[in-house]
């Protein structure tokens, strides 16, 4: 009777642990505050965040927002996943093209590529085709890699039964190659998402226009510490969903064992 | 005779090519770009300078290189150095970027490092405190940006935690996960001389953990340059990121390309100098 719930205890331990350090961490803010050793117009107390929340919730219309974010976020995933797995596709057939440009995506993968937000501002404008735009530029060279990575990586063995039952080059393709590669091509997938999403936000707040990031720059220019405190907050918790999300999905998709 | 001579060196170019092929088709890959680009910039299908010719972004390239347009005043007292220089304004810029990304990789890397052997030497402190770092980590970190502001203020300390924060991130997880692969027989080789705490990370952890180090630094940099170029864009009078905004602002596209492409070039080359100092290429892989 008292093994199972000592295994339980020792299993919830470290959550408990980490949730209850993050809580006291809030309260030593919180009283700190209160005790003016931080200044309050710097550091808001965690209550205010807390309270800011049904504020900027409701007020700043944090859900019609927070469609517009997704909303582009998906634009960027569906374009950066067709090209992308395109383009990986393309580089793993040219053996030629891949050994010429391989090194060349993985440098543009490396460089710092948002740095061109007001290049794309002059191209397409202060509008929802520059973020489209720069989420797709930030998440297309992971996913052309990891496709070329898993169609690269198809056991050979799986290859040859292939070729011993006399398959077409399409036929190949897609009921050996493409089925093997596809957890790569998730895990390209998931990176493409999360770099998008990460530029997708960060050029809102920097061109101050969209859904989550401007509410952040909004708040800021207001001197609203509190709803800002709590707009910060809100993102990250939806880049954390996101982020599990997509984590589940793939560990769904890849195989057992 | 003549026929020979022309055949053999038909024959050797054609052999060079076949020989080379991956290069020829860089080049090839390379020429047919800058062909479009300026075919482009002549035909007027798109928006006047959005699309500038190559000569004037070659040139606007030289005059940020080259051109010193701005007085710098060398003031080492320890060296006995006063004197008025004039540079290019694009190194001062640099220079500007550069102490905010050292001084940011510094902090977050020391402290990335610090955290990432606490969470990497304890199984009850990974499982407890790691899933933080691992959901913060791919937050957008330039929404802390007017956090930073309030806390540091509008000058490069805002911009130096932009990069320490984003730095940091990719450093902790990587010297966790490094801290983990360590050979346990080497831990307990340490044990068994008696080494303190502070001995088992410089003589065991450390060099175990090279790899995993260089690699986090190498990701963190990116990261770094990526935080504090931003911030620059938002809010500063000095830095490339500043200069990027000041081309957008004046439209001076041949100079924003121009700064793009050295950017670009310092980014990659200083990625790949870490991984090259860092003995990352000479990994084997299993």
């Amino acid at each position: 009777m008292s093994r199972p719930t000592a295994i339980s205890t020792r299993r919830y331990f470290p959550a408990v642990l980490g949730l209850g350090s993050f809580a006291a961490f809030v309260l030593l803010v919180e009283l700190l505050v209160f005790a003016d050793v931080f200044n309050r117009f710097i550091i808001p107390p965690p209550s205010d965040v807390l309270a800011a929340f049904p504020r900027v919730i409701m007020d700043e219309h944090v859900l019609s927002r927070f469609v517009l974010t997704a909303g582009e976020a998906l634009a960027a995933s569906v374009l950066v996943t067709i090209f992308g797995v395109a383009g990986g596709v393309l580089l793993y057939q040219f053996n030629l093209l891949r050994r010429a440009t391989e090194t060349w995506v993985a440098a543009i993968a490396a460089a710092p590529l948002v740095l061109m937000y007001p290049l794309y501002l002059v191209i397409f404008g202060r509008n929802a085709t520059t973020i489209v735009m720069m989420g797709f530029t930030a998440g297309l060279a992971p996913i052309i890699l990891k496709t070329l990575e898993g169609l690269a990586g198809t056991r050979r063995v799986l290859i040859n039964v292939g070729r011993s039952f006399n398959l077409t080059r399409s036929q190949q393709f897609w009921k050996i190659l493409f089925p093997a590669a596809l957890p790569t091509i998730f895990v390209g997938m998931r990176l493409g998402l999360i770099f998008a999403l990460i530029n997708i936000v960060g050029v809102e707040y920097l061109i101050n226009f969209g859904g989550l990031g401007q509410l952040i720059n909004e708040l800021a220019e207001r001197y609203d510490l509190a709803g800002t405190y709590a707009a910060i907050c809100f993102v990250i918790l939806v880049s954390i969903i996101v982020f599990m999300l997509t984590e589940r999905l793939e560990r769904w998709l890849r195989p057992a064992g | 005779m003549a026929e020979t001579g022309r055949l053999s060196v038909a024959t050797r170019g054609t052999g060079w090519i076949r020989e080379h092929p991956v290069t020829v088709l860089r080049i090839f890959i390379i020429v047919t770009v800058l062909l479009v680009w300026e075919g482009l910039a002549q035909s007027g299908l798109l928006y006047r300078d959005v699309v500038p010719s190559l000569g004037k972004i070659g040139a606007s390239l030289i005059q940020l290189l080259t051109v010193p347009d701005l007085p710098w005043r060398v003031d080492i007292p320890w060296l006995g150095i006063a004197t008025d220089i004039r540079v290019p304004s694009l190194y001062w810029h640099l220079y500007a970027t550069f102490y905010e990304i050292v001084l940011g990789m510094l902090i977050g890397g020391v402290s990335g490092l610090a955290v990432g052997i606490l969470l990497g030497g304890s199984k009850l402190m990974q499982r407890a405190y790691e899933p933080f770092l691992y959901y913060l980590g791919p937050c957008p970190k330039i929404i802390f940006f007017p956090v930073m502001i309030m806390w540091f203020g509008v000058g490069p300390g805002s911009k130096v935690a932009m990069g320490a924060i984003s730095c940091f991130f990719p450093v902790a997880l990587n010297v966790a996960g490094g801290m983990r692969e360590i050979d346990k027989v080497l831990i307990r080789v340490g044990r068994s001389f008696r080494a303190n705490t502070w001995q088992m990370v410089t003589k065991i952890y450390m060099p175990a953990m090279r790899h995993p180090i260089i690699n986090g630094m190498r990701l963190g940099l990116g990261v770094c340059l990526i935080g504090a170029l931003l911030a620059e864009t938002k809010l500063s009078n000095r830095g490339v990121g500043f200069l990027v905004i000041q081309a957008y602002t004046l439209f001076d596209m041949p100079l924003m390309y121009s700064l793009l492409i050295v950017l670009f070039v310092i980014s990659i080359g200083a990625n790949a100098l870490i991984g090259r100092l860092g003995g990352l290429d000479t990994i084997k892989r299993s």
